[in-house]
């Protein structure tokens, strides 16, 4: 049975439960409500409750564990003949799985019964051409081990298919009667309720902590499954970036990416840093109330337009703009219209707004008496923003421009769009360059499979950026954080 | 106040240079100065970021505009029997045995009969060459239109054809006879053809329908390519986010905001949460491709993956909104109702949720915003790349058979290497921003109607 009928025939089951459970507690005290210890609603949830979350929980870990115990118990049966490291091993599985899924798609349109399946051996019939007819194309001729193996994975899926039927349904029945035994007149329903569905709450916050999870797992493992083939210090020291390298010339060397992402983000930083401060010191020391409404929420906007959006800017607006005044017609210094700068303009204009609103607020937060300190000495607005107000805020607006910086390394469709696919350690901002971003875009985008090189140097990339971007935003929040408490 | 400081008053007093407070002083003036220019410096900051903003918004609607205009050529076509329906069973398996090369003769003939009309002197010998000037798609309307309606074969019907995306881009002035002089599509002599026929209100723009329902087309046919599918795929992506993101969201919000004690694993969640919302979107695009579709085996490409990535991206967005709108409940209504008999969970999830319910609205809706305008995570699951050319078939299809995003859309056009495809993908935007605007002024109007001051 699938585990999507499972799911309903659990369903049905909680809300009979329901029901069943809110009958029985007022048929307990003889209909006499005031003698229920909790609302008869609260009984009905009780016994939902428990006939549904065990019996889901057993089946979501079921659905997740099975294929992989499965897979790892018939990858012992495959000879060891046939593969020299777990890269080659992981790709005769992928065969194995996908004869296996061919064999249940042959089944499912009546092309062979399911006895036919288990008989079947390479020798007799052309497995290839046969899957082939149903709609199952296979890269290569199936291997009489692959073939078997697939046919123990099949034997062995729809045993463990039938077994977790089996068992989430016991779960099921079993909390179910639990709960109905325990639906008394002055059984404590509500309490019981209400503590799951706080261990719900807590379930739901604590996703926050498995997203973290999740993220760090999957970028460590490939990272180092990566480093398993490819030096690491090669990685991390080499200087140059050329993936299409035939024969083990290939260099994976982050530096160059490292410099694009880097000048890339200055540049864009040079933008956005003095447009955004001053524009924030305007708007909360100068500005009037009408202006402030006014100007503020448009600069915002530059924050809520999509990054493709930027992208295209870029593209086929900045770019070839640049290329007119610096290109070959003007000081000939730009070839095309993707360069350091045209993605650096436009990562500046994106990030004004980031820089001004966090500026902004910070500014804010100095408090009046030290502005009315200094006006009381004599100085002018601009000599108290400049000597007061800015050194009191300024942990604040590094924090702020620390977060920024994040936001620029971590940018992925402006620099995809405007900056070029070339990685080069080069001085010239109107020269292409690429980012880490970029790489991991085009290396996981092509069709090379998941399991080389080139596609798994992506993890270690984006483990860098992950690291990089996490190290300035809790340095950015600390900073902003004890700022914040200096005021408080 | 000592006696020395007294005494030595009436020197201190005594200016050393003459000045009035009537007449500015050499070093006055100069602070003045630098106080204009400080503040000049202030209004040009936000001068320019304003600027930025108009060139912005200026550049995507003079450059998008074209794409909702497409050129047509309106033709009399003349359904012939012999060549549609030899048999004249009208038999629709033999009619659907005739390929669009079948009627590509009779387009050729419509448009001899409508150059003959306007009095447009035919300069081409073939008519292949003839029918360049239509989209190469136009064969297959044909033929679509005759398989709808068998019946009308022998007739003459009228058709709206697409014109070929060169002669819409020479239109629209993208294109000029010197760029058309090394493009094997399309030649200058056509161009003639098409001012001539232009006057003679055969070819014309109208509004395209097409871009805004229809589906995106090959690399060759820019001028049938539409935003449809996709935008379906994008409000796939955006219900799974909705039906993920609200419930754990607010679920968690509540946990932290109104049950979490005081210790290190709430801090732990709250740290974790703050980092999250900062984490570049890419890195989520590398989660989800190694959870849902390495380990999980998801299918590519599907809505239903980009949803629950994009999901995990804006828990946090709705997580510190959603915190902010609990907060900003009262103390006094949580006591009140506490102090009738309620528990702690009655207190929140009938008292304290509902008056927080406008300001997470507000908050899942900037959050669902954030979402459809994302493209980084979409790249990596794949949903660049793939064609969005068939409408998903049913509600569960929609999710899990591979579709593009709108974003992904406007990416897949902007790399394409026809230019007649960056008038696409700004068309595209301006459907992306006035959905997202729209989203916006929904925000803004829920939180304006129903904000409470306490």
């Amino acid at each position: 049975m699938s585990a999507f009928w499972l799911l309903m025939i659990i369903l049905a089951l909680a809300a009979v439960g329901f029901i069943l459970g809110r009958s029985r507690a007022i048929s307990s005290v003889q209909g006499d409500r005031r003698q229920l210890h909790s609302l008869p609603n609260y009984y009905g949830f009780n016994v939902a409750m428990l006939a549904f979350v065990p019996a889901v929980l057993v089946l979501g870990a079921w659905v997740i564990i099975q294929p992989m115990m499965i897979s790892s118990q018939v990858s012992t049966h495959i000879p060891a003949a046939l593969y020299e490291d777990a890269g080659q091993l992981n790709l005769i599985m992928s065969d194995v799985k996908r004869v296996a899924e061919g064999l249940d798609v042959a089944i499912a349109q009546g092309v062979m019964s399911a006895d036919e399946v288990s008989q079947l051996d390479t020798e007799t019939t052309d497995v290839r051409a046969m899957l082939g007819n149903v709609g199952v194309a296979l890269g290569s001729d199936v291997d009489p081990s692959v073939l078997k193996a697939a046919q123990e994975m099949r034997a062995k899926t729809t045993s463990g298919n039938l077994f977790m039927t089996i068992v989430v349904l016991i779960v099921a029945s079993a909390g179910f009667v639990a709960a109905m035994l325990k639906t008394q007149g002055e059984f404590r329903a509500r309490n019981a309720v209400e503590s799951g569905v706080k261990a719900l709450l807590i379930a739901a916050a604590s996703i926050a902590i498995l997203t973290t999870i999740g993220i760090v797992l999957s970028l460590i493992f490939n990272t180092i499954t990566f480093f398993g083939m490819f030096p690491a210090s090669d990685f991390l020291f080499g200087l140059t970036w050329s993936p299409e390298g035939r024969g083990g010339s290939e260099h994976l060397g982050i530096l160059p990416l490292l410099w694009g992402t880097i000048y890339i983000s200055i540049v864009a930083l040079l933008v956005a840093v003095p447009i955004g401060l001053f524009a924030a010191v305007y708007l909360s020391e100068y500005a009037s109330r009408a202006t402030r409404a006014f100007a503020k929420p448009l600069l915002e906007v530059l924050a809520g337009i999509p990054t493709i959006v930027y992208g295209l800017f870029a593209l086929t607006v900045v770019g070839p703009l640049l290329v007119n005044f610096f290109g070959a017609d003007g000081l000939g210094w730009m070839q095309g219209a993707r360069s350091v700068m045209t993605a650096g303009l436009v990562m500046g204009i994106m990030l004004i707004p980031f820089v001004s609103s966090l500026s902004d607020d910070i500014i804010n937060a100095v408090p009046q008496a030290m502005r009315d300190g200094s006006y009381g000495l004599g100085a002018t607005q601009s000599e108290t923003v400049k000597q007061v107000v800015l050194p009191a805020a300024l942990p604040g607006i590094v924090g702020a421009i620390l977060l920024a910086a994040s936001r620029a390394i971590g940018e992925t469709m402006i620099v995809v769009m405007g900056a070029g696919a070339a990685a080069r350690l080069d001085l010239n901002p109107f020269e292409a360059m690429t980012t880490v971003t970029a790489k991991i875009v085009s290396q996981l985008t092509g069709d090379s499979d998941f399991a080389s090189p080139e596609a798994l140097v992506a993890f270690a990339l984006g483990m860098t950026l992950f690291l990089l971007t996490l190290g300035l935003n809790v340095l950015a929040l600390y900073i902003v954080r004890k700022y914040r408490e200096q005021y408080e | 106040m000592s006696d020395a400081s007294l005494q030595s008053g009436p020197d201190m007093g005594t200016p050393s240079a003459k000045s009035s407070i009537l007449q500015l002083d050499q070093r006055t003036k100069k602070r003045n100065a630098a106080e204009a220019r400080f503040r000049a410096y202030g209004i040009a900051a936000i001068a320019v970021g304003l600027v930025f903003l108009v060139v912005l918004i200026s550049s995507i609607i003079f450059k998008g505009v074209g794409a909702f205009q497409q050129s047509f050529i309106t033709l009399e076509v003349e359904l012939l029997e012999s060549k549609l329906d030899k048999s004249g069973e009208r038999d629709i398996e033999k009619i659907k045995k005739v390929t669009t090369f079948g009627y590509n003769p009779l387009i050729e003939n419509a448009l001899k009969a409508a150059m003959e009309e306007a009095g447009v002197e035919n300069p081409f010998t073939k008519g292949k060459d003839l029918r360049k000037m239509l989209s190469s798609g136009a064969a297959a309307d044909l033929r679509r239109f005759v398989i709808a309606n068998p019946d009308r074969i022998g007739d003459t019907v009228q058709f709206r054809l697409l014109a070929s995306s060169r002669v819409d881009g020479y239109l629209k002035g993208r294109v000029t006879r010197e760029s058309l002089a090394r493009d094997k599509n399309l030649t200058p002599v056509h161009l003639d053809v098409v001012d001539q026929l232009k006057d003679a209100g055969v070819v014309a723009k109208s509004f395209n329908l097409g871009f805004i329902t229809g589906a995106d087309a090959s690399e060759s046919r820019p001028e049938q390519a539409g935003i449809g599918v996709s935008m379906l795929g994008s409000f796939y992506m955006m219900l799974v986010v909705l039906a993920c993101a609200l419930p754990i969201g607010v679920a968690a919000s509540i946990y932290l905001e109104e049950f979490a004690p005081q210790n290190w694993i709430t801090d732990l969640i709250e740290v974790n949460i703050s980092n999250l919302a900062a984490v570049p979107s890419i890195v989520f695009g590398i989660l989800g491709l190694a959870v849902f579709i390495q380990f999980a085996h998801l299918p590519q490409s599907a809505p239903l993956v980009g949803g629950l990535v994009l999901t995990l991206m804006t828990l946090p967005t709705i997580i510190i909104s959603t915190r902010a709108s609990l907060k900003s409940v009262p103390p006094s209504i949580r006591e009140a109702a506490l102090g009738i008999g309620a528990s702690k969970m009655q207190t929140v999830f009938h008292h304290v949720l509902p008056l927080a319910m406008p300001g997470i609205l507000t908050g899942t809706i900037i959050g669902l915003a954030q979402a459809l305008g994302e493209t980084a995570p979409l790249l990596l699951i794949g949903m660049v790349g793939y064609i969005a050319s068939n409408y998903p078939g049913g509600i569960i299809e929609g999710f899990m058979s591979p579709n593009s995003a709108m974003p992904a859309q406007i990416y897949e056009w902007a790399k394409r290497a026809d230019p007649a495809y960056y008038e696409r993908a700004w068309g595209g935007i301006i459907i992306l921003l006035v959905f997202l605007m729209t989203m916006n002024i929904i925000a803004i109007i829920l939180r304006r109607r129903f904000e409470r001051r306490w």
